[in-house]
């Protein structure tokens, strides 16, 4: 395997970035449309290629990854850190899904963004996020990882932002980044933990020395929380995760490629590969399960009562991934790697078919607005409703089969915790199918104007759709569990990675039997089914109530639909001081002392000039009398010292 | 010669440097005092005359010939020097009518 090609991978977005970056005001859209997505598809070539070759076992002694070593970056007196790449079965598959996904919703926005003046630099910033995400996958060690973990913030403020002319959205990147900012100081503390502690900041090395260490020291609990806590503001997890639903300020490509399917789940991908480290600190592995239990069902309980569609599928981003930290707390790392990929693909096929709709009805996202719009873009509400489906679990779409095995890991360790999950799975097919129902079905409930304007997206956005559809339908392919009689060949692709820690969890992953598997898959398919009936009586009748008479009747109902007021509390806590402390700093600092000072030296100098012109009289004897004295003076001067 | 050169060597050299720092002194005070721009030229060439007396008075004190040749240098200098500050006075006196220098004061502020 050549390393030029691994190298190459990250490269051509890179370019793409440059390329666009630099010339966003010559490129005309033709070229910005063929280089945008073309250099992603170029990485996903290479990406495929790497991926074939690590299937068919490689060709060196180490079949199961490769390292190419790019050049010597920081070396100094004992710290050395070479710029290299690692691929393995984990970043192999990432690669596939960062690229095979950003790909599709490349393309999708060749549609989307067909009318907008900044076309050029979207699809500049685009490629530069998929750069600084495969940085961030493919690194051999946890400062490259960085490298990428905060270009993708930077991408993320970015993007966010993108119409920038809007004072909201500037806000709601400023927070996206801020809160990102905040887990990131927690992940820079880890870093440094990691390098007293191991010496090194490569995978390779750090991972071999982890192995001889005894489970449950304080060192290693320290270093996995500061981890976790970079994961929690990177994933928005509670208690850093209100930027997530503000982040749908963005356009619905952004939305779906980095707060669905890339960035939100580097925070996974990180914890993933930390295995070893994270099952060396058993608490730390209880806190993180906690954390994405609590998450799921918070976030969850919001999504019943929001009413913009972007909205809904926010915090349901945020619900499934903490099912996805959930599966990482419980040990059951191939679940949470599994549901990372199968949530990939339904997730972005619910942005962009969202996307689909909102562009359809003219800019509308309040799903109050909406309704029976099934008729008009049949090709939507089919892939919309194939999405709904793999989302809530219902076999044999993908979904089904990651939640399944994230909730067998749960059941082996605690009962009470799978109990609250099958909860949250139910809120998920709750709400999920409401917005379905209210979107797609029933009577159209928004203006004349918009219905004559309804359109079905032309082809170039319906192909990403179907492709990401039929992604979630046959999704579950690659890990269908052994209970059922399938290979689960994804657990046995990522076992290199995840061998060292499988032999030093406690309770083993996969010990239930058959029995009990079939069990819990049944129960959780007829708890789903009944949460969809309901949704499905409720929501399709003529007139269907859209739980406005819960909000304003019940106490709770009208707490959650404020999302439990969790921003206002912010807003008092942090916020507010911090910007009074600012206008202190202002008024005081600033204008008085700082301005004082330098206007001061300004008028020092006027004044000082406005005394010493009178020297210039021009008076030639008094010239010649100056010179006289100065020369007596230098003369006086050389005598005394 | 030594003849001639000690001779003079009678007189101490306390009294050339004396007579030569008066003469400058004087030279200095007239070139600050007056306001005819040929007296200030005279009082110029008064200087550089004391100078090359004391030069002179020097090199015979020390049997070293260099200071009289230095002194051919100062007058070659002193005379070129001369001629072109008449000639700027001449040209002033063309332009203003007068050879006053406190009327020349337009280089001010």
């Amino acid at each position: 395997m050549p390393s030029l090609l691994i190298a190459l991978i990250p490269v051509f977005p890179l370019l793409g970035f440059l390329i666009l970056g630099l010339g966003f005001n010559y490129i005309p859209k033709k070229f910005t449309s063929v280089i945008g997505p073309g250099t992603v598809l170029l990485s996903l070539t290479g990406s495929l290629i790497v991926f074939f070759h690590l299937l068919t076992g490689g060709g060196s002694d180490t079949p199961n990854r490769i390292v190419t070593n790019l050049f010597n970056w920081i070396s100094f007196n004992g710290f050395s850190v070479s710029f290299s790449f690692l691929i393995d079965p984990l970043s192999a598959l990432m690669l596939l899904i960062i690229t095979g996904v950003g790909f599709l919703i490349h393309i999708y926005s060749v549609g989307y963004m067909k009318d907008d003046p900044g076309y050029n630099r979207f699809f500049a910033f685009m490629n530069l996020f998929i750069f600084f995400m495969l940085l961030l996958v493919m690194g051999a060690g946890y400062l490259i990882l960085f490298i990428g973990w905060e270009g993708v913030g930077l991408c993320s403020y970015l993007l966010i932002g993108f119409w920038f002319k809007n004072q909201e959205f500037n806000n709601a990147a400023k927070k996206a980044f801020i809160m990102n900012r905040i887990g990131d100081l927690g992940f820079l503390l880890g870093i440094f933990l990691l390098f007293t502690t191991f010496g090194s900041l490569n995978y390779l090395d750090i991972f071999t020395r982890a192995q001889d260490m005894h489970p449950g020291t304080g060192v290693i609990t320290a270093i996995t929380l500061l981890l976790f806590a970079g994961a929690v503001g990177k994933s928005a997890q509670i208690p850093l995760y209100t930027w997530l639903p503000d982040a749908m300020a963005g356009p619905i490509p952004v939305s779906a490629l980095i707060h669905a399917a890339t960035m939100v789940t580097a925070g996974v991908y990180m914890v993933a590969r930390s295995n070893i480290l994270f099952v060396l600190a058993p608490a730390t592995l209880i806190v993180i399960a906690v954390t994405g239990l609590a998450t799921a069902l918070f976030a969850a309980s919001i999504a019943i009562f929001q009413n913009d569609i972007k909205k809904i599928l926010a915090y349901s981003t945020i619900s499934q991934l903490g099912y996805m930290f959930l599966g990482l707390g419980m040990g059951s790392f191939t679940g949470a790697i599994f549901h990372l990929t199968t949530h990939a693909f339904f997730k972005a096929l619910l942005f962009l078919a969202a996307g689909s709709v909102i562009h359809a009805i003219g800019g509308e996202q309040d799903i109050r607005k909406m309704g029976g719009l099934g008729n008009s873009l049949q090709k939507t509400r089919w892939v919309f409703l194939m999405g709904t489906i793999a989302i809530a679990g219902i076999p044999p779409f993908s979904g089904f089969f990651s939640k399944d095995e994230i909730f067998s890991s749960v059941f082996v360790h605690s009962v009470p915790f799978w109990i609250i999950a099958v909860i949250g799975a139910m809120m998920t097919a709750f709400y999920m199918f409401r917005l379905y129902f209210l979107t797609f079905s029933g009577k159209f409930r928004g203006t004349m104007e918009q219905k004559q304007h309804l359109y079905e997206s032309p082809f170039i956005m319906i192909i990403p759709m179907v492709i990401l559809a039929i992604l979630s339908i046959v999704g579950g392919v690659i890990n269908v569990p052994g209970f059922t009689g399938g290979s689960a060949w994804l657990q046995s692709f990522l076992a290199p990675v995840f061998a060292g820690s499988i032999l030093s969890l406690k309770a083993p992953v996969y010990a239930l039997d058959h029995y009990t598997e079939w069990l819990l898959a049944g129960v959780t398919i007829v708890y789903v089914g009944i949460m969809i009936l309901v949704a499905w009586s409720r929501f399709l009748k003529k007139k269907p109530e859209i739980l406005e008479d819960l909000v304003q009747n019940f106490f709770l109902p009208g707490l959650i639909s404020h999302k439990y007021y969790i921003d206002e509390f912010y807003d008092t806590l942090f916020v507010r001081p911090i910007v009074s402390l600012s206008k202190g700093f202002h008024e005081i600092i600033e204008k008085k002392i700082i301005d004082k000072l330098v206007d001061g030296i300004g008028t020092l100098v006027i004044r000082v000039g406005n005394t010493i012109r009178y020297l210039q009289s021009g008076h030639v004897g008094f010239y010649v009398f100056m010179m006289v004295a100065g020369i007596i003076a230098i003369l006086l001067f050389n005598l005394v010292i | 010669m030594t003849s001639i050169t000690q001779s003079i060597q009678f007189i101490p050299i306390g009294y050339y440097l004396f007579f030569c720092t008066m003469l400058f002194c004087i030279g200095v005070t007239g070139v600050l005092i007056k306001r005819n721009a040929l007296l200030i030229l005279m009082s110029v060439e008064l200087m550089i005359n004391s100078i090359n007396l004391l030069l002179a008075a020097f090199s015979t004190y020390l049997n070293d010939p260099a200071g009289q040749i230095f002194v051919f240098f100062i007058m070659v200098v002193a005379a070129a020097e001369v001629a072109i500050g008449l000639a700027i006075i001449v040209v002033i006196y063309r332009t203003t009518h007068s050879i006053d220098i406190d009327i020349l004061n337009k280089l001010k502020w």
